[in-house]
């Protein structure tokens, strides 16, 4: 009924005010999440063309297409900026930006101004940390290891202050979410009403919140120790460079959860509303979200088994570690299982919804080999490592992107992409990602380390399939550039509600009025209700 | 209980082939042991999720007519498939701590060798007053302990045929071990980020049987080598990984034809490559930064080398010409 | 209610997703809350590199806490004590709509807060004279502790963190002040009063840690 009042007189948040100025000074949830659309993007296709070059680099052992110095140069910079500039804000700050208000039938996010600052804050940072490019660039890696960080001449202060200020829009993002989970839910959206993206986002959101002050200081603490010489991580000052790795995976480690978290949320939306089933165990995935978020404060430690940490310690973070893959299992069998006996459609979100449940069982399980203490002293810095985390970075969190982006892009832009040729990009991405990363698993077994500019001959061949993967990939995005565009501007109109989806987003205009609901929702059943 | 079916399945598996580097300890087996058992157990965890994922999908594709079920839980399954799981990584737990304590237990009455990494390159000190670097030196069926550090950043000391891996961190010691069992030579990298030559910080563990180690530990490796001859040797180990013998630049500049010549220096007027210019240059980097070149990269190889290395070294690049 | 809504449409304090005042008033609450969980946790890293590097080298936060003149941080803690309290007080005439009081209040506790600045100048200028400094500028002669550098690194990050707290507060207090004099806060809306006064009560709390840890320990 709201749909068909407001679909009258055609006024949504697209139209309701134009110009450049209208969204640059926008408080509309929905525009700033268009923001952080249009700038991950961004730093995404930037991120990308870095790792195509990188992979170029590897085609062929020695000197293939640049030096050691600009090869370490664009891995650093690969590393920060889909670290910091894509995957940590991707999810949160641009879907779940757009879509966490509508889930629980607000108006806004708790603090509109206060959204607005933390798009502001990314921009500014981000332009910080480039601005390290005119300073001889950055050569640490994204891990800013000391004393490596605070000897190099480079321009890493810019780096590490503009992370600092990137790391104030996630605080604030994360701050905001808590709280227009807490204080703006719709009539009768009680907790366990509540859709697992919400679930997911507010599990982000504590993480958010409560692990990237520390890399603040941390990454405060590296600018001092540039310009003051503080000492702490100085080891020819009487510092320790093993406290830095403590305080930095401190919050980075808790940081590759918010990377996941909100990814395993859209998961759970798309392969219910695509199996057009209830999910499986509702409150199982929603605990374990909050089990995984609790447990990633104090994981930090497997980063560090073989950094000169004491065994004992190694021992107990191992274990700890083990414990996160409890609830993480837990997340997979139970969207299996919500295939069964569904009626499962293969539209685009889909497939990425699936592909994301291959890619991330392989990333979990190596994960589950690599938190095994053992196996990490061999494998620790080594191509396994990157093979990993890319399973479940990638693999994980860019395919739930894809399949979010895919998903609610009706209900974004109210019209509708070619289904056929986001098919073909799941296809090139998927087949891509996997002859990319599964040679560098075998790669790190025999024993490459990472970061290597160049690397014996053993390795080349598995080097040369890897590179070529990445071309897939990269072919992949480009089309799917393609997709998103195409449909932006030229797709057909798109219903309210076109895949059938039960959730309350779908239940108002496509694409959303300035206030996203014409009357306030009443909520009076759980969001699967597949009947 | 464990040992018979880990045996099993690590004949299984190197049948196969485990990708991993041959074994060039006796930590290796123990090792692969663990690693077999947990590729299978996760390639079955893998194949499982995967495999019912697929078979779901075909299965309960979208047909006219039918509808889905309504299944909002099931505490038995789920209790399953949480607690299994569990018990799986218990095993592996357990498993990689008792192979990590046999990994980190230092053997009393090992053969004790010093490792200062510096960038980029490793440097071995044994107990006799001997000096390699790059290329480590170690009996046949002894337990070799190493006792490392670093002199700037922080290196990893990493053995791929020993499965060892340990970072050197300036400021402290860290210690590894291993035990070689049969001779033969194994490479040795940087696995820890640490600039520009990461990736060439590249070294090699030489296990020689009982015999060729003693006469190896008597012979003066520069009897009989001529100043230039020790000095090339000393370049190819040391210099190169920054520094060509040709006059085209690497890291550092292109040595040929530098000695004798005026170089031109940052902030300072040009100065003369005499004996005493390159002497400085090897011991006390910074004083002088060559024009476009960045300041403060090249390390101080001041307490490394003896005055007969030295002289070697400057003999050598004065004979680039 | 709704009869101020429509008077004063353009600075209606509710904002458009809010369903009433107490909403708005709850999430603005458990906003500040959290933001505040989140400096602790900022200094909290601090407090970590601090108590590691004293389990280090107690000797040489010893040498350097004689450097730090109790009398000078007791000074200054009662200063931002006594603040704090003006604060609470400006919040609590705010509340009962004593609006004069409540500005003068406030006023008092800027110039508390400026007191406090310029003790802490004074402790500055006599280390910088001493080049009791962080260790690319220590130039003092007499340091027995080689790593002595290091006290006085931790001592200006800490000090010089907090003392950016102390002026962003100042400046927060400032504007809550300016709008109370335009008669912008009564008992029904005083949301920004309450939550600048809670960052106030949180910079005083770091420095009530900050001076045994930095003064009196060792």
């Amino acid at each position: 009924m709201s749909a068909t009042a407001t679909a009258h007189t055609n006024d949504n948040y697209l139209n309701h005010e134009k110009g450049l100025w209208s969204w640059l000074t926008t408080l509309d949830h929905k525009r700033i999440g268009i923001m952080y659309m249009i700038t991950v993007m961004l730093f995404f296709f930037i991120g990308g063309i870095f790792a195509m070059l990188l992979r170029t680099e590897l085609i062929a052992p020695g000197r293939t297409i640049m030096g050691p110095e600009t090869y370490n140069r664009i891995m650093t910079y690969h590393g920060t900026i889909m670290v910091f500039m894509v995957i940590i804000p991707g999810i949160p700050a641009f879907l779940g930006n757009f879509v966490l208000p509508l889930h629980i039938g607000a108006k806004d996010v708790a603090f509109p101004k206060l959204n607005l600052v933390s798009w502001y804050c990314l921009i500014v940072g981000a332009l910080v940390a480039f601005t390290s490019l005119f300073y001889n660039g950055v050569d640490t890696g994204w891990t800013f290891y000391t004393p490596y960080s605070i000897r190099t001449q480079t321009g890493v202060t810019f780096m590490v202050v503009g992370a600092f200020i990137m790391g104030f829009s996630s605080i604030l993002t994360g701050l905001n979410f808590i709280v227009t989970v807490h204080k703006l839910r719709a009539p009768g959206m009680t907790f366990w009403r509540m859709p697992l993206f919400v679930w997911g986002l507010y599990s982000t959101a504590i993480i958010q919140v409560l692990a990237t002050p520390v890399l603040a200081i941390t990454l405060l603490l590296i600018a001092c120790e540039r310009l003051l010489g503080v000492g702490i991580f100085d080891p020819t000052l009487g510092g320790d460079p093993v406290l830095f790795e403590h305080f930095f995976w401190f919050y980075s480690h808790p940081a590759v959860y918010i990377m996941i978290l909100p990814a395993m949320g859209i998961i759970s939306e798309v392969i219910t509303a695509f199996s057009h089933k209830t999910i499986f165990g509702y409150k199982a995935i929603a605990f374990s979200s909050i089990g995984i978020a609790a447990v990633s404060f104090f994981v930090w430690g497997h980063h560090l088994f073989v950094a000169g940490q004491s065994e004992v310690a190694g021992i107990i973070f191992s274990f700890i570690t083990m414990l996160v893959g409890v609830p993480t299992a837990i997340k997979v069998f139970n969207w299996t299982a919500t295939l069964y006996k569904g009626s499962i459609e293969f539209k685009p979100p889909m497939l990425f919804a699936l592909g994301f449940l291959f890619l991330f069982t392989i990333g979990g399980v190596t994960g589950i080999m690599l938190a095994t203490i053992a196996l990490d002293v061999h494998l620790h810095d080594t191509y396994f490592v990157v093979a990993h985390f890319h399973y479940v970075m990638v693999g994980g969190t860019l395919m739930a992107i894809m399949a979010g982006i895919y998903y609610w892009f009706p209900k974004i832009f109210g019209r509708m992409y070619s289904q056929f040729w986001a098919r073909i990009t799941f296809v090139l991405i998927f087949i891509g990602f996997n002859v990319t990363f599964f040679p560098q698993f075998i790669l790190g077994a025999m024993g490459m380390p990472r970061r290597y500019y160049d690397y014996l001959p053993a390795f080349t061949a598995l080097n040369r399939i890897s590179s070529i993967g990445a071309y897939t990939i990269g072919l992949g995005f480009l089309i799917a550039l393609g997709v998103i565009l195409q449909g932006i501007f030229a797709g057909e109109k798109a219903p309210a509600n076109p895949w059938g989806a039960k959730t309350l987003e779908w239940t108002t205009a496509s694409p959303p009025p300035h206030d996203n609901f014409a009357v306030e929702p009443i909520v009076t059943a759980g969001p699967y209700e597949y009947r | 209980m464990i040992w018979p079916l880990s045996s099993l399945l690590y004949s299984i598996a190197h049948a196969g082939g485990t990708f991993m580097p041959p074994d060039g300890d006796t930590i290796a087996p123990l090792y692969d042991h663990l690693y077999t058992f947990m590729v299978i157990i996760a390639t079955i965890a893998s194949l499982l999720v995967i495999g019912g994922m697929v078979y779901f999908c075909i299965k309960y594709r979208r047909q006219p007519g039918k509808n889905s079920a309504y299944i909002t839980h099931n505490t038995t399954l789920e209790f399953l498939w949480s607690f299994i799981p569990f018990c799986l990584f218990m095993v592996a737990f357990g498993w990689g701590w008792y192979v990590y304590y046999q990994m980190r237990t230092m053997p009393e009455n090992a053969f004790e060798v010093n490792v200062l990494a510096q960038q980029w390159s490793w440097n071995f000190l044994y107990k006799s007053g001997k000096k390699t670097t790059s290329d480590m030196y170690v009996p046949v069926n002894t337990p070799v302990r190493l006792i490392m550090t670093s002199k700037d950043v922080i290196h990893s000391f990493y053995v791929p045929a020993f499965r060892q891996k340990q970072d050197v961190v300036p400021g402290r010691y860290t210690q590894t071990w291993f035990l070689a069992p049969h001779v033969g030579n194994f490479p040795i990298f940087c696995a820890e980020y640490c600039g520009m030559g990461h990736s060439a910080m590249l070294g090699t563990v030489h296990v020689l049987s009982k015999a060729d180690f003693d006469k190896w530990l008597e012979t003066n490796p520069y009897k009989g080598l001529t100043p230039v001859q020790i000095g090339q040797n000393l370049f190819q180990v040391k210099c190169s990984v920054c520094h060509n013998p040709t006059t085209q630049r690497k890291v550092g500049p292109g040595l040929q034809h530098v000695f004798g010549s005026m170089v031109q220096l940052q902030g300072q007027p040009p100065h003369l490559a005499d004996e005493n210019y390159v002497r400085t240059h090897i011991l006390q980097p910074s004083t002088y930064t060559v024009q476009g070149f960045p300041k403060g990269v090249m390390p101080s190889f001041q307490g490394q080398l003896s005055e007969e290395e030295v002289l070697g070294l400057i003999a050598y690049i004065k004979s680039l010409k | 209610m709704s009869t101020v809504n429509a008077h004063v449409e353009r600075h209606s304090p509710l904002a458009h997703h809010f369903r009433d005042m107490a909403q708005q008033f709850d999430a603005a609450k458990l906003g500040i809350w959290i933001f505040l969980c989140t400096e602790i946790l900022m200094f909290g890293g601090l407090f970590v590199a601090y108590i590691i590097m004293h389990g280090l080298y107690p000797a040489m936060f010893a040498e350097g806490a004689r450097w730090c003149d109790w009398r000078m941080g007791a000074a200054n803690t009662t200063v931002l004590i006594v603040s704090s309290f003006f604060m609470a007080a400006g919040v609590h005439y705010t509340q009962t709509n004593q609006r004069v009081k409540a500005i003068q209040s406030m006023i008092l506790t800027i110039l508390l807060g400026c007191v406090f600045l310029v003790i802490k100048y004074f402790e500055w200028r006599h280390k910088f004279e001493l080049g009791l400094l962080p260790a690319h500028f220590f130039h003092y002669k007499g340091a027995h502790h080689a790593n002595l550098p290091m006290f006085f690194s931790l001592y200006f990050c800490m000090t010089g963190l907090h003392g950016i707290h102390v002026v962003v507060g100042m400046c927060l207090i400032a504007w809550v002040t300016i709008r109370s004099i335009r008669g912008e806060f009564n008992s029904e809306y005083y949301t920004a009063v309450e939550t600048v006064g809670l960052f106030w009560h949180l910079v005083d709390i770091i420095w009530i840690f900050l001076f045994p840890l930095l003064y009196l320990v060792g």
